[in-house]
């Protein structure tokens, strides 16, 4: 009981004092681009609402919710293909090395010119820049497979559907899950960097639309919403693996003490 | 029956050769329990997989039953050396043992009855619902064979199954595996590299000679049905039969030499 008060306090306690520090050192503040931390706060719980979150941050988050699972389906799927198969592994991988390097807000206009100015277009993004590490790092967990593992699964008739849901996937699971993580937090980044050029509404709309109107408090809070969206979002990935990959920490922990 | 007749295998990579095994014919009846005893680096194990129809031979065939073996066989079950990467860390031990089942299509009321009835045959009684991981290394060697004896094998492999385990540990699963095969009427082809396990456990001991492999020479155990730790390894006809092969060993590496 102890122990878990003490986790709880090491971890907010840089988190409480860096607010602090911002608060009273912007207390006194004139600047018209920072105003003090007390305004920024009044200004968060007038803008808000529940009719906001509804109206544009209810929109982003289904928005980079879709674009992350499509990206995970097609990652996966496709990164376990990939990963089986050596022969698809070395016709693709050039490919998919150069399609990784490039920084998706560039595609983000072209895509418009395909997809148009809508949701889809905004989905389309964020499943192209967060599809990547999911993939490859699939690809590289499947092709890990222990060879004992497979060559067991073999002799008992472990064959077909069965070999991939029931031993390749759990044994790529780790580095599945490295990859989800880091999509996850591009995803985050290509939601608002999608609203950013044609949107009517959305997160990254509305801070940009705050900004535009020079409302900086308003501004202020909605960067401050979107942090803790993002804080939220990775503690909810972070239960779920913790949840899905109990068996690898407990066999990392008993493979440290022997 | 199972037949091994005229069976080479040669590994090639690039242009280089290695012949691995050169020509090895033996038999083992139905109901057998014969021990494969070679020095360290003799190919014993490219023999198993040979056998088990994981790797296939250069030349010559291996039959189990008249049915010549092309893949996996249905009634032959294998007990590989690591352990710890043959069983499933992200299963259950109820799992690891059932899965294999299931591939076969046993049902649901069977399945449960021969997880139980093979866990209480190998000891394990209550731990079904352990992680591999959580349990010791020997407990996880008797993991391997209640999943091996719950597949109802007619023909039971086991690569150097107890060549991690300590030495006390390694005495009890030798036991365990006897009682198994009075009970069960399995053949079993046991390979070790351990002379005094070899003729321990075997009715009968095929010697092998280093690589490139043939077979050295085969021995009939006439030792009594009942063996014992204490009284079996103490008795005079057992020193004379592990001296016969020791001496067999010495001059298949003797030959190599030259």
């Amino acid at each position: 009981m102890m122990n878990v008060v003490k986790k709880i306090l090491l971890a907010i306690a840089l988190p409480l004092t860096l607010f602090a520090g911002w608060y009273f050192l912007s207390a006194d503040s004139e600047s018209f681009y920072s105003p003090p931390l007390e305004k920024i706060l009044v200004a968060f719980g007038d803008t808000w609402g529940l009719d906001r979150l509804r109206a544009d941050v209810a929109p982003s988050v289904l928005r980079l919710l879709a674009g992350f699972l499509l990206a995970a389906l097609i990652g996966v799927g496709a990164g376990v293909a990939i990963g089986m198969n050596l022969r698809l592994r070395a016709v693709t991988e050039p490919v998919l090395e150069f399609f990784r390097a490039i920084p998706p807000p560039v595609l983000v206009p072209v895509i418009m010119l395909f997809a148009g100015i809508g949701d889809a277009m905004k989905v389309i993004v964020i499943v192209f820049g967060c599809i990547w590490p999911i993939l490859l790092n699939t690809v590289e967990g499947v092709r890990a497979v222990d060879s004992v593992v497979l060559e067991t699964a073999r002799s008992y008739g472990v064959n077909g559907v069965a070999r991939i849901t029931k031993v390749i996937l759990p044994s790529a699971g780790p580095q599945i899950a490295a990859g989800l993580r880091q999509a996850l937090s591009i995803a985050i980044i290509l939601m608002v960097i999608s609203e950013l050029f044609a949107a009517s509404n959305g997160l990254g709309f509305t801070i940009v639309q705050f900004q535009r109107s020079f409302a900086i408090p308003e501004m202020w809070s909605g960067i401050i919403l979107l942090g803790l969206l993002g804080f939220v979002l990775s503690l909810l990935f972070r239960l779920a693996e913790r949840r899905a990959l109990r068996w690898y920490e407990g066999l990392r922990a008993a493979q440290r003490q022997s | 029956m199972l037949e091994v007749k005229g069976l080479r295998k040669v590994y090639r990579s690039g242009s280089r050769e290695v012949e691995a095994l050169r020509d090895l014919t033996f038999t083992v009846d139905n109901g057998e329990l014969v021990c494969l005893v070679g020095p360290s680096g003799c190919g014993k194990t490219t023999l198993l997989r040979c056998i088990s129809g994981l790797l296939d031979p250069t030349a010559g065939d291996v039959r189990v039953n008249g049915q010549k073996v092309d893949g996996p066989p249905k009634g032959m079950a294998v007990v590989f050396q690591e352990y710890g990467r043959s069983l499933f860390p992200w299963m259950s031990v109820r799992d690891n043992v059932e899965l294999p089942l299931k591939q076969k299509g046993v049902g649901r009321a069977r399945r449960k009855q021969l997880v139980e009835q093979s866990l209480d045959a190998v000891g394990l009684t209550g731990t079904a619902s352990a992680y591999p991981w959580q349990l010791s290394g020997g407990m996880q060697q008797r993991v391997a064979i209640a999943r091996a004896v719950a597949y109802e094998p007619q023909t039971l492999l086991m690569d150097e199954p107890f060549a991690a385990v300590d030495a006390q540990t390694r005495a009890d699963l030798e036991d365990l595996v006897r009682q198994l095969w009075k009970r069960l009427g399995v053949t079993i082809l046991f390979v070790t590299h351990d002379i005094d396990e070899s003729v321990y456990l075997g009715q009968r001991v095929v010697m092998l000679s280093t690589s490139p492999t043939v077979v050295q020479e085969e021995l009939a155990i006439d030792l009594p049905e009942h063996r014992d730790q204490l009284t079996t390894r103490a008795d005079p006809r057992f020193i004379q039969l592990r001296t016969r092969v020791y001496e067999q060993i010495q001059a298949a590496k003797r030959n190599a030499m030259q």
